[in-house]
């Protein structure tokens, strides 16, 4: 199911599959390692500080505040007809860091570094096949 | 063997579009530049390392056919690959092997034919320079990466738009007095400033170019490497480190954290500082990388980058010259020669033949040299002796 993850996906097999069917379910999921307790997102299934490679997952809140920032105009493969848009790294308050789209609900004249932004699930019901991603809203305009 | 290895030849073809030569055509010509260099045949090869990436080319497993072309087999060879930093860690591979007493007499040779690919092909490739699972998915390019990393320096220390943009002004400045670079024209803000944006805030005039070319040096054992054509440049300190490939677990992006360990083992192999390097070659790929550079190697504070090259520092003449033959930003970037040629640029500087663009006193240079978003980086220290 993780083929469902993302407008182009490289990389439809992997341990940690779960989790777009979580994001399906308007969930987001970190992993936390059985071993040492530490938590991971994106989610690894084997864990980073220790390397056990038994994790469980487990839900966070999605909030966080922007690192830094860039809007694409001269896209690769798969995104030319949907330039230009604009990719947002955040920090999580959780720890971690997730890489995607600025949503509909920030406009671009409002971004600046530190902001908070809420990592938002989002269901593709444009495309025939089904797709999961997730977005960087503000908090006040999340619909999770 | 615990005595030094000298590099004793250099050759270079012009970088560029080169539609008349194969990618092996390419190889013979550095190769056989560097053996007339060096006064050897190529029968005093004990292997050939090849430092290229090999989704650039139609050709698979470049090695064999290069060997072959050159007429060297059965000698050993094979390829090293670190993306954009292959061609040092071909050098470093080869460095390796002499210094391991496997080898006496190595040729490096980092070549690459980007031009031959379609449109559609790079654009597929360009999809995936990432790490793919949880960044590629997004749309995120190479030029993508350098520019959050820019964005994140500008917000950090107040590094302006304007100094990028001097950087691509110093390198197209040294690219024109430099004949074998891609681009040999200075350029002026007003012209780089006009050029599309590719990913804000970079524009076209921030990223370096694909091109075709070879670069090829020839190391020796310390006892071999005396006594022939030129005297030796010495490789007297060789650094290598990586960092995370994902920004999701790069710990800062205001630096490479590959470059500043990379740096600290060179320097400290070869006993210098930086404020000993006379001359230097960084990896220039986006115009923010090269201000990376002057912090990371130490060439000015931390967060002093861009000040570093409003100041006219990096020229010649300046506290630290630095890509004074124009570097990836002019003078192409081959992915798999970049290293190779930075090492014989800084080959040339400490022979003194540099010409016009030649940094007095230079006896000590360096080169910095960067694969991907910083998850291999190889920094070198020559010397040469008195
Ligand atoms: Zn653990």
């Amino acid at each position: 199911m993780f083929k469902w993850f993302g407008r182009v996906n490289h990389a439809p097999h992997t341990k940690v599959a779960e989790f777009a069917q979580h994001l399906r379910e308007g969930r987001l999921m970190a992993s936390r390692c059985e071993a040492c307790g530490h938590v991971s997102f994106p989610p690894r299934a084997d864990c980073e500080a220790c390397l056990h490679g038994a994790f469980t997952f487990v839900p966070v809140s999605g909030r966080g505040t922007l690192h830094t920032w860039t809007r694409i105009t001269a896209a690769p493969r798969g995104f030319e007809d949907v330039a230009p848009y604009t990719l947002g790294l955040v920090d999580l308050e959780e720890g971690g860091r997730a890489l995607a789209w600025i949503g509909a609900s920030v406009p671009e004249s409002s971004l600046a570094i530190g902001m908070p932004l809420q990592v938002t699930p989002r269901l593709h019901e444009d495309v025939e096949d089904i797709r999961v991603d997730y977005t960087l809203e503000s908090p006040k305009g999340a619909t999770a | 063997m615990s005595g030094r290895v000298g590099i004793v030849g250099i050759g270079h073809t012009p970088f560029g579009r080169r539609s008349d030569a194969t990618v092996q055509e390419l190889a013979a010509e550095a190769f056989r530049a560097a053996l007339a260099d060096s006064g050897l045949d190529r029968g005093h090869m004990d292997a050939v390392v090849v430092g290229s990436v090999p989704e650039y080319h139609k050709q698979r497993s470049l090695p064999g056919v290069v060997q072959e072309y050159l007429g060297l087999t059965p000698k050993p060879t094979w390829l090293t690959e670190a993306a954009c930093a292959s061609g040092s860690a071909a050098i470093r591979t080869a460095w390796m092997s002499i210094k391991a007493g496997v080898h006496d007499v190595v040729a490096v040779i980092g070549c690459q034919k980007m031009t031959e690919l379609e449109t559609a092909e790079i654009l597929a490739l360009m999809g995936r320079v990432g790490e793919v699972q949880w960044e590629s998915s997004f749309g995120s390019t190479f030029p993508g990466y350098y520019a959050m990393f820019a964005r994140r320096h500008m917000h950090e220390y107040g590094t302006t738009r304007e100094q990028l943009t001097a950087v691509a002004i110093k390198n197209h400045f040294y690219g024109a007095r430099n004949p074998l670079a891609m681009f040999r024209k200075e350029i002026t803000a007003e012209k780089a400033n006009a050029s599309e944006d590719v990913a804000t805030p970079f524009h076209v005039f921030d990223c370096c170019a694909n091109a075709d070319g070879a670069a090829c040096v020839i190391l020796a054992a310390e006892p071999r490497a005396r006594g022939l054509r030129k005297p030796p440049v010495w490789l007297s300190g060789m650094g290598c480190a990586s960092d995370t490939m994902s920004v999701l677990r790069r710990p800062s992006l205001t630096g490479l954290g590959s470059a500043q360990a990379a740096a600290a083992q060179a320097y400290a192999m070869a006993g210098v500082d930086a404020k000993r390097v006379r001359v230097a070659d960084v990896h220039d790929c986006f115009t923010i990388a090269e201000v990376l550079a002057y912090e990371d190697l130490g060439f000015c504070a931390k967060g002093e980058g861009g000040a570093f090259i409003a100041e006219n520092r990096s020229y010649i003449g300046g506290s630290t010259p630095v890509n004074v033959d124009g570097g990836l930003k002019a003078k192409g970037h081959p992915i798999g020669a970049t290293g190779v040629s930075m090492t014989t640029e800084i080959v040339k500087q400490l022979r003194g033949d540099a010409g016009e663009r030649q940094v007095p006193d230079a006896d000590v240079g360096l080169t910095h040299n960067v694969g991907g978003i910083g998850q291999y980086c190889f920094v070198q220290v020559l010397t040469r002796d008195e």
